[in-house]
């Protein structure tokens, strides 16, 4: 089965953009884990198991296909708190996304110190980040600034939300990285909402257009079309590593979930519009894409769906029986050295 | 040794770990072509290229966010501000980000970095050229402080806070640039973070401070020589972490402190050093512990007797030394 080829002319568009059968296969699977991953949080938290989830359903697409299109082995990433399908893409497993859902020491995020959703992994080259939002995309620049002073040829990739174009840092990171034409990429995840403001009482003009002031292009892209945003993720990772510089893309996408387990997002929209949004879901398009290709079947995603569901229990078990961190242990890590510089008080 | 300015040994601290030290840059607002607006890093773009001594957007969030990214990385950026006063849009970079990376990331990823800020007025700056934000920043775990207040700590403790793993908030005080002269050796060497420093030993009262104030108090000191009040002065140099045997060993030596600042009174560093003395030393001051700070008014006016009135100067302070001696 993998090794087969597409075989129907309209559907190679995957082979075209330079990714295997089995890249295009791999895709699809962590779309679906991630997706899956989601559905069970939000399950734990209502049947009380957990305190807190911040959703990233129906962004998983974009997340997924632009992680494919950067160099994995050696580009940073500064995802926000609803790329679950983009740590997943950048070596991630469900089991360390679950130590960080239930606290546990052997979070390699935090040692179960942040909120989950709060990524970090400095092995997998995915960057700290904190709750206050936007602040990874000046960080973003730094390490692009350090991958021209050291002649690195690798791209710092950072995400935000629709909401999050809006502050400072936003603006602050995207002109410096302009007036230095630094190797980074910035993907806002448009997903129409923050919180419960809507995109128009968040922005007038367009996210896209923003890049025109800094000196870079902008790009708005269907944040549920896969292959469309693998396109244009790789072509600014060529640009960024040509010495060109930064790109802006703004994937359009629709938060289907509440903005996380405390908010009650039918006080500000309705059940018709999350529905019709409901029905442009990119994961199923992408599905019914790899079928059409030839390289995907019914029978395939249901073993695939119970292979997920399998990993998905077991990560589940191991991160709710793993132990919390010592209570004590809150006193560690201020300073490189604790015991000289005042962190044990 | 040569004596020098006390900007003259924060250029040459940085043009050293930068020869040492091909991942130390400095970044910040004029610091390249223009040598930075005080000149304090007048031929580094000459020396080392204009990424090294990298002229940066106006936007201090950025100058800290970007220089906090780097460090990430594993370079050792310095960061200027220009003053004190503009460096509160970077204050969220600094208190949420720098602070916390090592901690959030449970030991995972690091921040060496290090924030230079001029602080301190009586230079007719006005308001906002002439602050002291030292409490704005001090009690905020993850970082550390220093304010040198002599040229070899200003050259000593601008090296170590390079060499330091973790983020260091440099502030240097604008008046002391070209007032303060003192000894510094042009070898390689470093003033340890966390370690205060005696400026004078004596017998009568202890005086505790950092930064510029000390101008004052230690010709204060020489002058009450003559009246017989014998001062035993402290100079902080860290403020965070302070240096508690060091405050106490101080207060032991004399039964009687009182503690200077510029920055104002209500929150100041000089709130934390009273709390410490305090907390361990109650019953062997001989004086209750007196405090000699800016005033607690939002920041100093540019009229000149507005100004004279809210800086300290050797008059107000020998006038406070003298009040705790006779105590």
């Amino acid at each position: 089965m993998m090794s087969q080829s597409a075989s129907k002319g309209q559907s190679v568009r995957h082979l075209e953009l330079g990714l295997s059968n089995e890249q295009a296969i791999e895709m699809y699977k962590t779309m679906v884990a991630a997706r899956k991953f989601d559905e069970r949080m939000l399950l734990l938290q209502r049947a009380g198991k957990i305190n807190f989830h911040v959703s990233g359903i129906g962004q998983e697409v974009a997340q997924v296909a632009a992680a494919f299109a950067l160099d994995r082995n050696q580009d940073y990433f500064l995802p926000y708190y609803r790329d679950y399908g983009f740590v997943l893409s950048v070596g991630m497993t469900l089991r360390d996304l679950l130590l960080s859902v239930f606290a546990k020491a052997e979070d390699p995020n935090s040692g179960g110190r942040q909120m989950p959703g709060h990524f970090g992994s400095k092995k997998l080259r995915i960057v700290t980040g904190s709750s206050p939002v936007t602040t990874q995309v000046p960080h973003a620049v730094g390490i692009a600034l350090a991958a021209k002073m050291k002649q690195k040829p690798f791209v710092s990739f950072v995400t935000f939300g629709d909401g999050s174009s809006n502050q400072g840092d936003f603006h602050e990171g995207c002109n410096f990285a302009g007036v230095h034409k630094l190797p980074v990429i910035f993907m806002c995840e448009n997903n129409q909402y923050a919180i419960s403001v809507p995109l128009h009482k968040q922005v007038a003009g367009k996210v896209a257009d923003r890049a025109l002031g800094y000196g870079f292009p902008g790009y708005q892209v269907d944040g549920n079309d896969a292959l469309e945003v693998y396109r244009i993720v790789k072509e600014a990772r060529e640009r960024a590593v040509a010495g060109e510089g930064p790109t802006l893309i703004e994937a359009l996408m629709y938060r289907l979930s509440p903005h996380s387990t405390s908010d009650n997002d039918l006080a500000y929209r309705t059940k018709e519009e999350v529905d019709s949004y409901r029905a442009k879901d990119g994961i199923p398009r992408f599905k019914q894409y790899l079928i059409d290709a030839g390289i995907w079947s019914e029978e395939l995603d249901s073993e695939m769906h119970a292979s997920v569901r399998k990993e998905l229990d077991e990560a589940t078990e191991y991160g709710d029986k793993a132990p919390f961190p010592a209570p004590e242990s809150i006193l560690l890590h201020v300073y490189a050295d604790d015991a000289e510089q005042g962190g044990r008080g | 040794m040569a004596a020098m300015d006390y900007i003259d040994a924060i250029r040459l601290a940085m043009k050293e770990e930068m020869e040492r030290d091909e991942d130390v840059f400095v970044l910040g607002e004029d610091v390249g072509v223009k040598g930075g607006v005080f000149t304090t890093t007048k031929g580094l773009i000459e020396q080392f290229g204009e990424m090294r001594a990298l002229d940066t957007p106006l936007a201090e969030s950025a100058i800290a966010g970007v220089a906090i990214g780097a460090a990430m990385y594993g370079m050792k950026p310095i960061a200027e501000m220009q003053y004190s006063d503009f460096m509160f849009p970077a204050t969220n970079q600094i208190i949420s980000e720098a602070a916390k990376i090592r901690y959030r990331s449970n030991n995972d990823w690091t921040c060496p970095l290090v924030i230079r800020a001029p602080i301190g007025g009586g230079i007719f700056g006005g308001l906002y050229h002439s602050q002291c934000p030292e409490s704005v920043f001090f009690g905020t775990p993850g970082l550390k402080i220093v304010a040198p207040y002599r040229p070899y700590d200003a050259k000593g403790l601008l090296k170590a806070a390079v060499r330091d793993p973790d983020p260091v908030i440099y502030f240097e005080n604008k008046k002391c640039y070209k007032l303060v002269n003192g000894d510094v050796p042009e070898t390689d060497y470093t003033v340890p973070i966390g370690k205060a420093n005696v400026l004078r030993e004596g017998e009568d009262i202890t005086v505790i401070g950092y930064s510029m104030p000390l101008y004052f108090v230690e010709q204060a000191a020489e002058e009450l020589a003559v009246e017989g009040i014998s001062t035993h002065i402290l100079d902080l140099r860290t403020l965070q972490p302070l240096d508690k045997n060091g405050i106490l060993e101080a207060v032991k030596k004399t039964g009687k402190v009182l503690i200077i600042h510029e920055d104002n009174k209500t929150g100041g560093v000089g709130a934390e050093v009273s709390a410490i003395i305090a907390e361990e030393l109650l019953y062997e001051l001989d004086a209750p512990i007196m405090r000699l700070c800016g005033p607690d008014v939002p920041a100093m006016p540019i009229n000149p007797p507005g100004e004279k009135f809210f800086m300290l100067n050797k008059d107000k302070v020998k006038e406070a030394m003298r009040h705790l001696a006779q105590y």
